[in-house]
C-alpha cells in the first residue's frame, strides 16, 4: 500500500459519513464568515429554523464592504446604504447566533485571512471554509482550506460539515534560492503563468521543496492565497519549526500540555516520503526574476524587463483573439515593453499581501523616495493589528513621507465593491489576486506584483523592476 | 430548490474563455442581503455602456437570445470568486443550463445546489453546439434524465453527469436536509473529537 497525502490525512481525519450520492460529509473545524457572502445563509436558516450548531467554531468579521477611512465612526456612518444594510444584517446575524464578531473599528478587525492566522484560529491539520475563494491562504498552515458558496456556508452553519468529493493530489515543488527581491508572490504568478487558471482545477496542490521551507509563513500566504488563481481546489504547505514559531502565544493557539498534545500531532501531518501524486510540477525559483500580469487573467503573466506578448506570436488564431482582447482593455499594444506603461494608481494591500512583512518590504523601497507626481498610491493594512505594527515600527510614516495614503484595514481597491476602486482607463499597480476586467472598479486595468515592486511602480510611475530604481542621496 | 428535469430554451454563444465571476457578476451587485434580482448585474461590462445602455453587439442583448435559457462558453467558465452570486445571476436571467468544455471547481458546485445544470462536453461539441446555437432556430432540448442535449439538427449530443449530481437536480434535493439525517454520525465524530483533539473540540 502506498503512502499518504498531507491532503488524504486531513481528509480522511474529517470523514464522518459516506452518502449515497457518492459525496463524504467531511468536517469543519473553522468556519470563518464575512458580511458579503452570508445574509442569504442566515436567512435561509431563519427560514428552516435551523439554529446554528457550532457557533464557536465560526469567527466573523467585516471586510468586503467596509470604507478604509473613518472606521471607527461605526457601521452607521457608512455612506453606502446598501453596503450599511449588509453590514448591520451581519451584527444582527452574529449576535443572535453568538458568533464570535470583530466589528469594524475594532483593532482585531481585517481582511478575514489575515485575521484568522493573526488570532491563531486557522492551524495544523484543521479543515477552513470561508465563504470566499481566497480561503485557500490558510492552507499555510498545512490546514485544509478552500473557498465555498453561500449555499455551502449556510449548510456549514447548520451542521458544521460540508458534501464533498476527494479532489486529485498535485504536488509543486519549488527548487533552488530565488535572487533578491523575488519572492512568494513572484512563485505564485510563476506557477500560475506555467499551468494556466484552469491549470489545477479539480486538485489539491501541496506547495514543498526548499524554497518553500525557506518562506516565512506570511510568504506561504501570499503563495497558498493564489491557489485558487491556478484554479485548484485548495493549496497547503506541511507545518514545520516556522509555523509553530509564528502561532505560539497567540490568543486561540493552544496553551501549556494541549500545546504540546497539539504539536505532537501537528508534526506528524506531513506527506509520506511514498506518497503518490497525481501530478508534480517543479519550478526552479533560482530562474526567476520580478513578474508582473500584462492582462485581464493572472496567467499572463511576463517578467518586468520582459514584453507584452504579440496576438502575431500566438500558438493559434483562439489565443490570438484572447490576447488582442486582453491587450485592447489594458490600453497596451502587442510585443511592446511592460516598463512603458504609465501607472496611475498604486494599491499595496488585500488578502495577498496586507500583512506586516509586506509593509516592511513597501517601507523599505519607499524610505527617502517619493511617489511619482501623476501617481496616487495607498497601502492598506490587512488589520487594525497589522496596522498597529506597523505604526510602531514607524512604516506608516516612511510611507506617508514619500506620498502614499496610510489606510485604515479591509479589502478596499482588490474588488471594487466598496468605495476604493479605479475609474475607467486607470492602470493600477496592484498585490491584490485578480486582474480580470472590471475587478479594480469598471474600466480599470490591474497590474499584479509583490508590494516591494507595486511601490516601486509608485516611485517611477511606470512598472520597473525594484533592484533598477536610483539609489537614494545619502544611501550607499 | 427547483427540480430540473427538462428544459426546451434558446440557446446562446459566448465564444470567450476564462469568463470569472467578475465578469459574470461585478462585486458592485454583490451589496444585497437578497438571492434574487441579480440578472440586471449578469454581464455588466459586456453588457452595458457607461450610461447604462445596451451595448448591440454582446449576444443577450440580440433579440434573438435576450430570453436565452442554455448558454454555451468557452473554457474555464466561472474562474475567479467563490459568489453564488453568479449562478443566481444567471438563474435570475433566465439561464438554467451552462455548456462549456471545463468550469471552475467552486462555480460548479455552486450550480448544483440551485438547480443551474453546468454541462461538460468536449471541444469540437462545444464548437459544434455554438454553430448550431448560431444559427436560424436556436432552442435546444435537455433531457437530464436521459443525459442528453437535442440541437435544432436534431442531432442528439450524449453528456455524461455523475449520479449523485444528476439526482440532487432531479430531485431539487435539500442538501441540509439529507445531511441532517447524519446528524447521530456527526455528534459521534465530535464527542470522539473532544477525547482525540481537545484543543480544536474544546
Amino acid at each position: 500500500m502506498t503512502g499518504k497525502t498531507l491532503y488524504d490525512k486531513i481528509w480522511d481525519a474529517h470523514r464522518v459519513a459516506e452518502d449515497a450520492n457518492g459525496e463524504t460529509i467531511l468536517y469543519i473545524d473553522l468556519h470563518l464568515i464575512h458580511e458579503v457572502t452570508t445574509p442569504q445563509a442566515f436567512a435561509g436558516l431563519r427560514a428552516a429554523g435551523r439554529p446554528v450548531r457550532r457557533p464557536d467554531r465560526t469567527l466573523a468579521v467585516a471586510d468586503h464592504n467596509v470604507p478604509t477611512i473613518n472606521q471607527a465612526a461605526g457601521t452607521g456612518a457608512v455612506a453606502d446604504e446598501e453596503a450599511r444594510l449588509q453590514l448591520q444584517t451581519l451584527e444582527r446575524n452574529v449576535a443572535e447566533a453568538g458568533i464570535e464578531f470583530f466589528p469594524m473599528g475594532d483593532v482585531r478587525n481585517g481582511i478575514v485571512h489575515v485575521v484568522g492566522p493573526e488570532q491563531g484560529r486557522s492551524q495544523p491539520g484543521m479543515t477552513i471554509v470561508c465563504g470566499d475563494s481566497h480561503t485557500s491562504t490558510h492552507g499555510a498552515f498545512g490546514a485544509l482550506a478552500h473557498g465555498i458558496g453561500t449555499s455551502e456556508v449556510e449548510h456549514v452553519l447548520a451542521t458544521q460539515t460540508l458534501r464533498q468529493r476527494k479532489a486529485k493530489n498535485m504536488r509543486v515543488w519549488f527548487d533552488g534560492e530565488p535572487a533578491p527581491g523575488v519572492g512568494a508572490k513572484d512563485f505564485a504568478l510563476a506557477l500560475i503563468g506555467l499551468i494556466g487558471t484552469g491549470g489545477g482545477t479539480g486538485s489539491v496542490i501541496e506547495y514543498a521543496g526548499p524554497a518553500i521551507e525557506a518562506l516565512s509563513m506570511e510568504g506561504r500566504m501570499t503563495l497558498c492565497n493564489m491557489t485558487i488563481e491556478a484554479g485548484a481546489k485548495a493549496g497547503l504547505i506541511a507545518s514545520d519549526a516556522k509555523t509553530f514559531d509564528y502561532m505560539r502565544g497567540r490568543p486561540a493557539a493552544p496553551k501549556s500540555a494541549a500545546w504540546e498534545a497539539a504539536m505532537t500531532y501537528w508534526s506528524s501531518l506531513h506527506s509520506d516520503p511514498d506518497a503518490v501524486f497525481d501530478r508534480e510540477i517543479r519550478i526552479d525559483t533560482a530562474a526567476l526574476s520580478p513578474l508582473v500580469t500584462w492582462g485581464t487573467s493572472p496567467e499572463d503573466v511576463v517578467p518586468v524587463s520582459g514584453h507584452v506578448p504579440d496576438p502575431a506570436d500566438a500558438p493559434n488564431a483562439a489565443r490570438a483573439t484572447q490576447i488582442q482582447r486582453a491587450l485592447d482593455y489594458m490600453g497596451l499594444t502587442g510585443g511592446q515593453p511592460i516598463s512603458e506603461a504609465r501607472i496611475d494608481r498604486v494599491f499595496i494591500g488585500s488578502c495577498t499581501n496586507s500583512r506586516i512583512e509586506d509593509l516592511r518590504a513597501a517601507a523599505d523601497v519607499a524610505r527617502g523616495r517619493k511617489v511619482a507626481a501623476h501617481v496616487s498610491a495607498m497601502v492598506v493594512p490587512g488589520s487594525g493589528l497589522v496596522r498597529d505594527q506597523a505604526e510602531a515600527e514607524g512604516l506608516d510614516q516612511i510611507l506617508i513621507a514619500a506620498g502614499f495614503d496610510w489606510r485604515e484595514p479591509g479589502c478596499s481597491m482588490c474588488l471594487g465593491m466598496n468605495p476604493d476602486k479605479l475609474v475607467p482607463g486607470e492602470r493600477c499597480a496592484s498585490t491584490s489576486n485578480r486582474n480580470f476586467e472590471g475587478r479594480q472598479g469598471p474600466g480599470g486595468r490591474t497590474h499584479l506584483m509583490s508590494p516591494a515592486m507595486a511601490a516601486a511602480a509608485a516611485i517611477a510611475g511606470h512598472m520597473i523592476d525594484m533592484r533598477d530604481l536610483p539609489p537614494v542621496d545619502g544611501v550607499a | 430548490m427547483k427540480p430540473f428535469t427538462r428544459l426546451d430554451a434558446r440557446a446562446a454563444p459566448l465564444d470567450i474563455a476564462n469568463v470569472d465571476t467578475d465578469q459574470i457578476i461585478p462585486a458592485r451587485y454583490l451589496k444585497t442581503v437578497e438571492r434574487t434580482g441579480l440578472g440586471k448585474g449578469l454581464f455588466a461590462a459586456m453588457r452595458y455602456e457607461a450610461d447604462g445602455s445596451p451595448k448591440p453587439d454582446f449576444v443577450l442583448n440580440q433579440s434573438d437570445y435576450a430570453s436565452a435559457g442554455v448558454l454555451i462558453a468557452g473554457d474555464n467558465f466561472g474562474c475567479g470568486s467563490s459568489r453564488e452570486h453568479a449562478p443566481w445571476a444567471l438563474l435570475d436571467f433566465g439561464i438554467r443550463c451552462v455548456i462549456s468544455t471545463s468550469f471552475a471547481d467552486i462555480f460548479y458546485n455552486n450550480c448544483f445546489n440551485n438547480g443551474l445544470l453546468p454541462i461538460v462536453l468536449p471541444e469540437d461539441e462545444v464548437r459544434s453546439l455554438m454553430d448550431e446555437a448560431r444559427g436560424g432556430n436556436h432552442v435546444f432540448s435537455i433531457d437530464l434524465e436521459a443525459k442528453t442535449v437535442t440541437l435544432p439538427s436534431g442531432r442528439i449530443v450524449n453528456f455524461n453527469l455523475d449520479a449523485g449530481r444528476q439526482e440532487k437536480l432531479v430531485k431539487g434535493l435539500d442538501a441540509i436536509g439529507e445531511t441532517l439525517q447524519h446528524v447521530s454520525s456527526i455528534d459521534d465524530f465530535e464527542a470522539q473529537r473532544r477525547l482525540t483533539q481537545p484543543w480544536v473540540a474544546a
